[in-house]
């Protein structure tokens, strides 16, 4: 490992790093734009010009690789001049408009420009005015103020795979932007605000809303996909402003979608705030202890065998347990929280989950995609897949619909036949497979989420044996399933299934509609068919207006991912917690408070009076629940049930990338993004 | 930019295509993206000096490269039109070899003839004027492109006739006016005179070039 001296201090850095790198290992701060540690060098700001011994003018440093023997001084008058006149320069055209930039208080220019800057310009001519770009309804621009880092150019380019970011005309007359005009269409351009360095990518729905500084920032999890994306919640009194990223290098790097960053703003809105009672079949403002009285009264003497629960896809550990331990109060086996039926065991933990785990992705060198658009289902997976693509020597197949995924892949055919060439070695990607090292598939709820499911869980099974995915002894484990829902490993974690004799989703459904059931208690579930709840009581708790509430007979407004706090497993069995950063609005309660109060009201009082107690008693029963963000490997064993297949093709569950919950239905600036870029963002490619 | 001529769709010839496919076999394989520049020069010349949106595209599409790349290029190169140019385009070098040699002399000569300013097309749509920099023929100062062709060793009566000329559908001689070949010198040849330095040279014995060992 080179050997070098920065600012007399000996540090031995790794080859390959940059000088920068190195002084940052040294702990010294340099100034910079454009480089940045997830994007290739550019080079362009020449912020981070810092002196080397034997050298005539200042390096750049982030594009400098180290060398045994350098000596690097970064404090020296020619760097501090130096600085000084890039700062100037940069700043020649830049608008002095900080007080009505959204990006004042947390703009690396003016903070740079305050610590290594001159105190004024010399500058007397005109500066010059760039014409807005239409970035679509999330991102607004000020490009007059852009300083040409390219960071946004670099970023659409590699990380978000969209080529349509570029910077035209030369010399002074060189604008970023896509020349022609239109939105761009990737489910993760939101990241390009955070990359900004100045105010001329800002966050669109937020524009004007606040300042950085008076906001309370809460660090929490996502659940918008099953990935379980780390976030920072900034608040301002009851209303959640905005979502950042925070760092997680084994879940979301440093990206979130555009999804988990936008749709905030549907918190307010469609908000189950107060208890409805449907009386004469219609939904009345109620007091919490009518709500409870009502539901009270309408499972007096109703036995547990025709009661039934179903968890939906924002549910908190922490609910999903209270409501199991209350349905096992009231004897009924009948739960599920598979609301799309996938026919997932919850005694084989490696049979649902991503077990190669999202960083593990770098590792793997064949990837068969079965049934899924992680594109849609999972943008942070996906942005690791084309990382790992463009690592190269990363083969990837697809069995599904041919979509655009922002890399290449071969695709194998629609359906169960594709699967069966690839396992009978029929297909030549059935060579791939058997001469990898480290194989991976990745099986969606496309592929599961169907009456045949169990039996194509079987195939897919079969074929990561066949292909040594699992069941070795070096610790890899290429079977992956991708959830779509937030709340489902973790329903899956503690048993929120059918117990003995019990229902499942659709059991539950068709016992609904035959009117074999009295009640069916929804938490949170809202994307099954209402219809075939039939003349069934509905109890439906949450926090937004959606199909569950406006079929349910009693409404227990609930809590949003922001306003509580709540265990969360992602797809890989990831635990985490969220935060509560706001209190929900109006009467709404946290969810686990509801179940517990409503307990008592049915005289079969939970053995919990806080969170604290309730958690302990959870992870007394669950163990796996307790080791908060670290993954515990599982062994694997055979998943499905073998049966007979259809040969319908894979269909990925998310038809619309903005929609997908309750929160996003809600939201306004994903209704803008719907109709900016239709429902998948596929369908406005560069050929529109 | 917005397109503002009828958009016609665009293709090359089958000539060009022929031509195209000779630039782009000159590079490997997964580098066809190389052949950009010489495909955006073919293209503009099809299409009458200028590049559209819809051709760039085209070019883009005909490469399998993302549009934005080529859009790229094509406005950082002020060689390629982005509106469209007249028949003649008129472009004189004012860098400072040529300004030295008397380029404001040539810009007026062209403004005055042609009734237009730098950046502007004749009504009749027959004259684009605009300034360029260097056209890197600096010893034949001070220079005019028109079209393909340079105009070299220019004064203001020599251009006035060209442009005569040209706007009475005339064909120019290109290259320098004052009769010289190239960049030799103005007054004749200095060096090399005698032809038998050149043709018979004298060279070493060990030299292998001498012929025998």
């Amino acid at each position: 490992m080179p050997k070098l001296t920065i600012d007399g201090q000996s540090v031995e850095v790794p080859a390959g790093f940059t000088v920068i790198q190195a002084c940052e290992v040294a702990g010294i701060e340099i100034p910079r734009f454009c480089y940045h540690e997830r994007l290739s060098i550019a080079g362009n700001c020449r912020m981070c010009l810092v002196a080397m011994e034997r050298s005539p003018k200042p390096i750049a440093s982030c594009a400098q690789p180290v060398a045994d023997g350098m000596v690097i001084h970064t404090n020296t008058e020619m760097v501090r001049k130096a600085r000084r006149g890039v700062m100037e320069f940069l700043l020649l055209n830049h608008p002095l408009d900080c007080p009505i930039c959204d990006q004042g208080g947390e703009c690396d220019l003016q903070d740079q420009a305050m610590a290594y800057g001159y105190h004024g310009s010399r500058y007397q001519e005109p500066k010059r005015a760039v014409k807005e770009q239409d970035f679509g309804p999330l991102i607004s621009t000020a490009m007059t103020r852009c300083i040409h880092c390219t960071r946004c150019i670099r970023f659409a380019t590699e990380v978000a795979g969209v080529q349509e970011l570029g910077a035209t005309g030369r010399g002074e007359d060189m604008e970023v932007g896509t020349y022609v005009q239109k939105a761009l269409s990737s489910e993760l351009s939101g990241n390009m605000i955070d990359l900004c360095p100045v105010g001329a990518l800002t966050n669109r729905p937020y524009a004007f809303e606040a300042r950085s500084w008076e906001l309370a920032k809460i660090e929490s999890i996502d659940v918008m996909d099953a990935i379980g994306s780390n976030i920072r919640v900034d608040v301002r009194g009851p209303e959640v402003l905005r979502v950042l990223p925070r760092v997680n290098e084994d879940v979301n790097e440093e990206w979130i979608s555009d999804k988990t960053r936008f749709a905030c703003d549907g918190l307010m809105r469609q908000r189950l705030d107060r208890p409805y009672v449907r009386r004469n079949g219609k939904l009345q403002a109620a007091t919490w202890d009518e709500a409870f009285a009502a539901i009270a009264e309408r499972l007096k003497g109703v036995p547990g065998s025709r009661i039934a629960a179903l968890a939906g896809d924002l549910a908190c550990a922490e609910s999903m347990y209270a409501v199991k331990e209350l349905m096992a109060a009231l004897g009924s086996t009948h739960l599920d929280c598979r609301q799309d039926g996938a026919p997932l065991d919850a005694e084989n933990r490696a049979g649902y989950l991503f077990n190669t785990t999202i960083a593990g992705v770098e590792k793997a060198d064949v990837c068969l995609l079965i049934g899924t658009d992680p594109r849609r289902e999972a943008p942070i997976l996906n942005a690791r897949l084309r990382k790992r693509y463009l690592m190269g020597g990363f083969d990837i197949g697809l069995v599904g619909a041919a979509t655009d995924l922002t890399y290449d892949y071969r695709p194998l055919g629609s359906g169960q036949g594709a699967l069966d060439k690839i396992l009978s070695g029929d297909d030549p990607f059935a060579k791939k497979l058997a001469g990898a090292k480290h194989p991976m598939l990745i099986v969606g709820m496309g592929a599961l989420a169907r009456p045949d499911g169990a039996a194509v869980l079987a195939q897919v099974g079969l074929l990561a044996e066949r292909y040594h995915m699992v069941g070795r002894t070096d610790g890899w484990n290429g079977f992956n399933v991708l959830h779509t829902a937030a709340s489902r490993v973790g329903g899956l974690t503690l048993g929120f299934v059918p117990g003995r004799g019990g229902k499942d989703t659709n059991g539950i459904l068709e016992a609904a509609s035959a009117g074999a059931l009295d009640a069916v208690y929804l938490l949170g579930a809202d994307e099954i068919d209402m219809g075939r709840l039939g003349h069934t009581f509905v109890i439906y708790q949450g926090h937004h207006g959606d199909a569950g509430a406006h079929r349910a007979d009693v409404i227990l407004p609930g809590a949003a991912y922001t306003e509580k706090s709540g265990t969360y497993v992602n797809t890989e069995g990831l635990v985490q917690r969220t935060t509560m950063a706001v209190f929900a609005p109006g009467e709404a309660r946290e969810d686990w408070a509801i179940v517990r109060a409503l307990s008592a009201a049915l005289g079969r009082t939970l053995p919990f009076d806080d969170l604290a107690t309730l958690r302990q008693r959870m992870v007394a029963a669950y163990p796996r629940l307790e080791t908060l963000d670290h993954i515990t490997p599982s062994t694997w064993r055979k998943v499905g049930v073998d049966g007979q297949t259809s040969d319908q093709p894979f269909v990925s569950p998310v038809e619309n990338f903005y929609m997908t919950d309750p929160i996003s239905r809600a939201s306004p600036t994903m209704a803008a993004c719907v109709d900016t870029f239709g429902a998948g963002t596929a369908k406005t490619g560069t050929h529109g | 930019m917005s397109d503002t001529q009828t958009q016609t769709a665009f293709a090359f010839t089958s000539e060009n295509l022929t031509r195209a496919a000779a630039i782009i076999a000159k590079y490997p394989e997964d580098y066809h993206a190389s052949a950009v520049l010489p495909l955006l020069h073919l293209a503009q010349k099809q299409n009458a000096g200028w590049l559209p949106q819809h051709v760039i595209d085209y070019v883009a599409d005909f490469l399998k490269m993302p549009r934005i790349r080529v859009y790229e290029v094509a406005t950082f190169y002020t060689m390629f039109n982005l509106k469209p140019v007249g028949k003649h385009h008129v472009q004189v070098c004012t860098s400072l070899p040529c300004w030295l040699r008397g380029s404001e002399a040539i810009v007026a000569t062209c403004r005055e003839s042609l009734g237009v300013d730098l950046g502007e097309t004749t009504a009749d749509g027959k004259f684009t004027l605009s300034e360029v920099e260097c056209l890197c023929a600096c010893v034949n100062a001070p220079i005019v492109q028109i079209g393909n062709d340079y105009f070299e060793d220019l004064d203001p009566d020599r251009l006035r006739g060209i442009l005569a000329a040209l706007k009475a559908g005339q064909s120019v001689k290109p290259g320098p006016q004052i009769g010289r070949k190239g960049g030799e010198p103005m007054e004749g040849l200095t060096t090399l005179t005698d032809e038998k330095a050149v043709l018979a040279p004298k060279w070493r014995k060990d030299d292998p070039r001498a012929g025998g060992a």
